[in-house]
Order: C-alpha cells, then sequence, then structure tokens
C-alpha cells in the first residue's frame, strides 16, 4: 500500500493529528481560549468544533490555571485533555497546576491516578511579537520532573509526536516552533503514524562533529552543517526531539564516534538542556572527547523586544564559530 | 430554625448622555467648557494616534499592535478623574488612559515600535507600562493602593482591564486584597463583548461583571461605557470614596472595539456586520459632539480645527519617535540587574565581538 501524502504546513499537520485522534479516540477533548468557534489564534484547532461539537471542543473562559487544573480534573476522570495554552508567555500562569499536581498525580496516589494530557502551545521568538509570546521555556518543565516534554521541528515530525503524545499515559507538554508554523511545507502521510517520545533522530550521518538541536533552531542547525560540508567538515546532525525523557543514547553514541558536539538552542544557556547534554557527554565520553563540548544558546535574559529578538538567537554564523573553534582543538 | 435570606445586592446602571444627545440634567457632572475641550481633545489624538499606528503596521514600521478606536469615552472618561499624582496600571489596548495621563505621543509610538525603550516611564509619572499577561496588572495596582494607604500618601490607583480578565485567578485575587484592605483602588473593566473571539456569555454566568465586586464586598457599577459624561461621573465618585479611604469600586463600562483584537486578528469570524454597524451608531466620539453642540463649543470648523492639531501632533511625534530608534544590540542586558553580574557580563563581550566579526565577514565578502 502507498502512503497517502500531502503538503503541510506545521500547523496544518497539527491539525491533521488532532482531527485524526479526535475521530479514533472518543475520550479526546481539546480544550482552551478560541480554540473552538475561531479555531485557535493560530489555526491549529480549525474544524474540530464542527466536526465533533462543543462538548468536546472547548472555548473556555480566559483562564490558564483553570485551563490546566480543569484538564487534570478530566483527565484523572477518564478523558484525554489536550488544552492549547495561547502564547507562551501565558504558560507561567499554569506552573502550579502542572508542577503541583500534573506532574505528581501518578506518584502521589501510587500509580492509582494519572494524567493523560498533552498542553500544546507555541514557543520561541522570530515572528517580532508583543512581549510575553516568544518564550523559551522546555528547560522549566523539564526541571518539573513527571512532565514529558516534546518539540517538534517540522510538519513531518509534529504529527508523528503529537499523535504519541495524546496516547501517552503521561503529561506531556508539546511545544511548537511559532517561527516554523507555516514557513516549511512537507511531505506528510495523510493517514495515522506515530513517532515514538524518547527517541532523537539522526538527520545526517557525519564523522567530525555531533551537532544537536530540536525545535525551530534545527533550521539554523540544518543551514550550518550544510556550511561546514563546503569546509570539509562531516557532521552528524541530530534532532533531539524529545526533551525528557531525552535520548542520551543516541547522543552518547554521536559523540563517542565523533569525539566533538555542539548544541544549539534558543533559550538561555544556564542550568539548559544544553548544560545537561555537555555533563552527560563528560560523564559518558571523558576520553574520547577531542574538544570541550560547546553550546550556542539564548542569552541569560529575558527574552528581549521585537527589534532586538535576533541578537539573542543562535544563527549560522554563531554556530560556524563554534564549529571552527572545537574543529581547532 | 431560620431559613432566611441574609444577603440582597444590587447593581446600578448608569446613564447621562443617550446616542441621540438627550442629557440627564439630574445626573449631568459639572465640566467647564475647557475640561470639556480638553477631553475631547484626548479622544480625538487617540483615534487619530490609534489610524496612524494601525497604518504603521501595515507598512511594517510597528509590530502587532492592538487597536482602540471605539473604548475612547472609556478611557478618556475615567483617567481625566484622576489627579497627575494618582497612578494607572493599563492593560495593552489603553492608548486613550496614557494619553489623558498626559504621556507623550513619542513615547506611546516607541511602546508598539518594539523598542526596549519603549517601557521607560516618565520621572515625573507613577503609572506604569501596559500589561500583556491577562489581569496580571491587577493585583500590582491593589497592591501600590494598598502601600499608598500604609505610607499615608494621598494617591489613588486605578487598574484598567477586559472582560476576559475577569476570567483570571489574578483579577479574583486581586480585587479580593482590595476588598479585605479597604485599598484605594478603582478596577475598571471595558467589557467590549468578546476576549479576542469568545463571546462575554462563555466567560461568565453572572449577569454583570459589576455584580462581581458584591462578592467581594463593596461596591460594583455598570455604565455605557460610550457615554463619556457616564463614565467620568462614576469615576469621579468612585475616586473620591477611594481618597476617603472608603474602599475600591468595580466599574464596568459597557463598550466595544471597533476594530480587531490585535493587527492579526478577523472579527468578521466571530462578529456580525449587523452587530458592527449597531455599535457605529453608539460612537463614543460622536456622542459627544452632540454634547458639545449644545454647550455652544462643538462645529463643523472646531472639528477641522481639532483634528488638523491632533494629526500635526501624532506626526511629529512619529518623527521624533523614529529619529530616536537606535538599535544597541547590549541594551538587551542592560537593566536584567542593578548591576550586571559577571556571568552576564560576558555574555554581553561575546555578543560585541560576534557582531564585529560579523562585520569583518561581510566585508571580506563585498571585498
Amino acid at each position: 500500500m502507498v502512503n497517502k501524502m500531502a503538503k503541510m504546513t506545521l500547523i496544518q499537520a497539527i491539525n491533521n493529528a488532532l482531527h485524526l485522534e479526535m475521530e479514533k479516540d472518543e475520550k479526546v477533548v481539546v480544550m482552551g481560549e478560541d480554540v473552538g468557534h475561531e479555531g485557535g489564534v493560530f489555526r491549529a484547532t480549525v474544524g474540530l468544533q464542527e466536526k465533533f461539537g462543543k462538548e468536546r471542543v472547548i472555548d473556555t473562559p480566559l483562564a490558564e490555571s483553570g485551563i490546566i487544573g480543569t484538564a487534570i480534573g478530566m483527565a484523572v476522570s477518564g478523558l484525554k485533555p489536550v488544552p492549547e495554552i495561547q502564547f507562551s508567555g501565558f504558560l507561567y500562569y499554569c506552573f502550579n497546576q502542572l508542577v503541583s499536581h500534573a506532574a505528581r498525580i501518578r506518584m502521589r496516589t501510587r500509580g492509582r491516578y494519572s494524567v493523560p494530557m498533552v498542553v500544546r502551545s507555541p514557543y520561541g521568538a522570530g515572528i517580532r511579537a508583543l512581549e510575553h509570546h516568544s518564550e523559551s521555556t522546555e528547560a522549566l518543565f523539564v526541571h518539573m520532573a513527571g512532565l514529558k516534554v516534546v518539540i517538534p521541528s517540522g510538519p513531518y515530525n509534529a504529527k508523528g509526536l503529537l499523535l504519541s503524545a495524546i496516547r501517552d499515559p503521561d503529561p506531556v507538554m508539546f511545544l511548537e516552533p511559532m517561527r516554523l508554523y507555516r514557513s516549511v511545507k512537507e511531505d506528510v502521510p495523510e493517514e495515522d503514524y506515530a513517532i515514538p517520545l524518547g527517541q532523537a533522530k539522526v538527520e545526517r550521518e557525519g564523522s567530525d562533529l555531533a551537532l544537536i538541536s530540536w525545535g525551530s533552531m534545527m533550521k539554523e542547525t540544518r543551514e550550518a552543517a550544510d556550511e561546514a560540508k563546503e569546509k570539509d567538515v562531516s557532521v552528524e546532525v541530530i534532532d533531539l526531539q524529545t526533551l525528557w525523557p531525552f535520548d542520551e543514547k543516541t547522543v552518547i553514541k554521536s559523540i563517542e564516534k565523533t569525539g566533538r558536539a555542539i548544541v544549539v538552542h534558543e533559550s538561555p544557556r544556564t542550568c539548559s538542556i544544553g548544560s545537561e547534554l555537555a555533563a552527560r557527554a563528560m560523564d559518558h565520553n571523558f576520553l574520547n572527547l577531542k574538544a570541550p563540548v560547546t553550546r550556542v544558546t539564548g542569552f541569560d535574559i529575558p527574552v528581549p523586544l521585537a527589534r532586538y529578538e535576533d541578537f539573542n538567537m543562535p544563527d549560522v554564523f554563531r554556530i560556524m564559530k563554534a564549529i571552527d573553534k572545537v574543529m581547532s582543538f | 430554625m431560620p431559613r432566611k435570606k441574609i444577603y440582597e445586592g444590587s447593581v446600578e446602571y448608569l446613564q447621562i448622555l443617550d446616542e441621540k444627545g438627550n442629557v440627564d440634567k439630574e445626573l449631568e457632572p459639572q465640566l467647564s467648557n475647557e475640561d470639556l475641550d480638553k477631553m475631547y481633545r484626548f479622544m480625538i489624538t487617540t483615534r487619530t494616534f490609534d489610524r496612524k499606528v494601525l497604518s504603521l503596521q501595515r507598512q511594517g514600521r510597528a509590530f502587532t499592535y492592538a487597536p482602540v478606536e471605539g473604548k475612547e469615552a472609556s478611557q478618556t472618561g475615567t483617567a481625566y478623574a484622576l489627579k497627575k499624582t494618582d497612578r494607572v496600571f493599563p492593560s495593552y489596548r489603553d492608548h486613550g488612559v496614557y494619553l489623558t495621563r498626559g504621556l507623550s505621543l513619542k513615547q506611546m509610538f516607541l511602546m508598539w515600535m518594539g523598542t526596549e525603550e519603549g517601557g521607560r516611564m516618565p520621572e515625573d509619572s507613577g503609572d506604569f507600562p501596559f500589561a500583556i499577561p491577562i489581569a496580571s496588572q491587577i493585583p500590582h495596582a491593589v497592591g501600590a493602593a494598598w502601600a499608598a494607604k500604609i505610607q499615608k500618601q494621598d494617591k489613588v490607583c486605578a487598574v484598567y482591564f477586559g472582560d476576559g480578565a475577569t476570567s483570571e485567578g489574578d483579577f479574583h485575587e486581586g480585587i479580593n486584597f482590595a476588598g479585605v484592605n479597604k485599598a484605594p483602588v478603582v478596577l475598571v473593566c471595558q467589557n467590549n463583548k468578546y476576549a479576542i473571539s469568545v463571546p462575554r456569555a462563555l466567560q461568565t454566568a453572572a449577569e454583570t461583571i459589576a455584580q462581581k465586586a458584591l462578592a467581594y464586598g463593596f461596591e460594583g457599577i455598570q455604565v455605557d461605557g460610550n457615554d463619556v459624561l457616564a463614565v467620568y461621573s462614576a469615576m469621579k465618585s468612585a475616586v473620591e470614596k477611594a481618597r476617603k479611604g472608603e474602599g475600591p469600586t468595580l466599574i464596568e463600562c459597557l463598550t466595544y472595539r471597533f476594530g480587531p483584537h490585535t493587527t492579526s486578528d478577523d472579527p468578521s469570524k466571530y462578529r456580525s456586520k449587523e452587530e458592527e454597524e449597531e455599535w457605529r451608531k453608539k460612537d463614543p466620539v460622536v456622542r459627544f459632539q452632540l454634547y458639545l453642540r449644545s454647550k455652544g463649543i462643538w462645529n463643523e470648523e472646531y472639528e477641522k480645527k481639532v483634528n488638523e492639531e491632533a494629526k500635526q501632533k501624532v506626526e511629529k511625534a512619529l518623527e521624533e519617535a523614529e529619529s530616536s530608534i537606535k538599535i544597541d544590540p547590549t541594551d538587551i542586558f542592560k537593566y536584567v540587574y542593578a548591576e550586571m553580574p559577571e556571568p552576564l557580563r560576558e555574555e554581553m563581550e561575546y555578543l560585541k565581538r560576534i557582531g564585529e566579526e560579523k562585520k569583518e565577514a561581510h566585508g571580506e565578502q563585498n571585498g
């Protein structure tokens, strides 16, 4: 059987995944601000309310803590809520419900209750949005033990990862790269397929250097790998996909092979996933490292306003500088 | 065995100037012609500024913008009842509040041009930069009012938010603190019927937003938010009450945004044309004109002059704002802390170095 493919943007792939899963599993409910009648401010939930009704596609009051709190209540009662938090800066309203409840209900009840919920939200800068709309919060959620954290980097893996996230028995933070919502189209199978959580993807094999990233920064990472190739540096490109629990094996194996690693992310440098990967490389690869594991990241500052956001975000130039540096050891 | 009614509350609705220009003489506030002229000019300047930023946004000279047209009476009417030494805590659509408070048009342009300098409030003002996270400014205003009370300062705080904000925890927590502490604060809700696309009926099952105040132990009033006289009167009583130490008031202004939520929104998806036209007929500016005409202030010539002056001021301020913008990358590190920590200084130095190296590399390519 040949898979039927369609050209989709990332937002269309998300929409397609939600349509498929709501059709397949009547326990799935979508909820949030403007997700019903309007179909979401980014159009991720368009058409869902017409098809599945107001009981399953819910325009909630404007209250993020309330959205997550009631979603937890639904999740411990047999439903599979997929709440949307409209913009990344509004996730902060939800922290108490996420840390104190979503993340630990399974543990508190020794497995009696669990929270099969997927919190969808855009993340990251790059579209000149207003203040509080461009945050990169993945490390904060990784610190909330009990949550899983997933970030797709394109239409294809967005769909497969979201379907896995909804089917996962634990709460998943599904952060969508806002900058890539409409900028790329890929061939996406129209039918159901799942990309397992907890697995990184080696996008390109290489022998000199492992370049590790996720989400919207995969764009710059791939471009830097192309540029490095012209300089005869063979780069292995890894899309981490799941930030927690992450695929340590794939990363370690790649560093074992290349002896060099650079992690690229938009979120702040300190106490980041990049910091963690560097520490793990020290644990496992100490004797075969040829250069220090390097991070190319956002700075340790509040996300800057529109005209300054490019200064904070890693770009190909900065990644190339890091490549030159690690290759010079 | 008692089973009896133990609480009964009521909420008043206030309108002084109706759509046809009829005035309730008993309720009419005593405003001088000079005050009326000033208020009208604030409203016209707000509308002129608003239309200008919208056109700039379309040209890519401003970023995402939240237009205010339709709410001029709710904003100027409330802000005009405050003293300069009072404080306001606005939301992102309160351009008319800032203008009436005397914030410069130049600063207001900067606020919407994505510059870090946009939030630098003038030294002689205690007003706050607008809050984007919904309702999050409400506890701040209550805290600031509480601080004024503790420090025995004559300061009333006013906080602005929309109908959607009344669903947030911060609204309930904030106004509860206000009630318990009798804080000198006025809570101004501009109920424009929609939180982006979500109609008011999906925010609360309560008949009015004003009545929420009763549950927190203070007074709430609903006013015709497109009637600048009603808005001003309600605000004036609330401010006087707060100043006397008699606690907070919640004012619900029934109003409408003529335009979209922001420049990224298409309201035709969730509002009917008929409804929009219905509200156009309630235009707060047009209604105020009828009143000013009856007072002998307004005529065609006056209208032309006020608009022309507003336009000139707006154009001049825009020029000043745009020419003042100097983007220094290191600005993103300044003001994070009182003293820049060493790790931040290193990051700043790295960014500077990268900037120089980019320039060099660019030069090489050209050369």
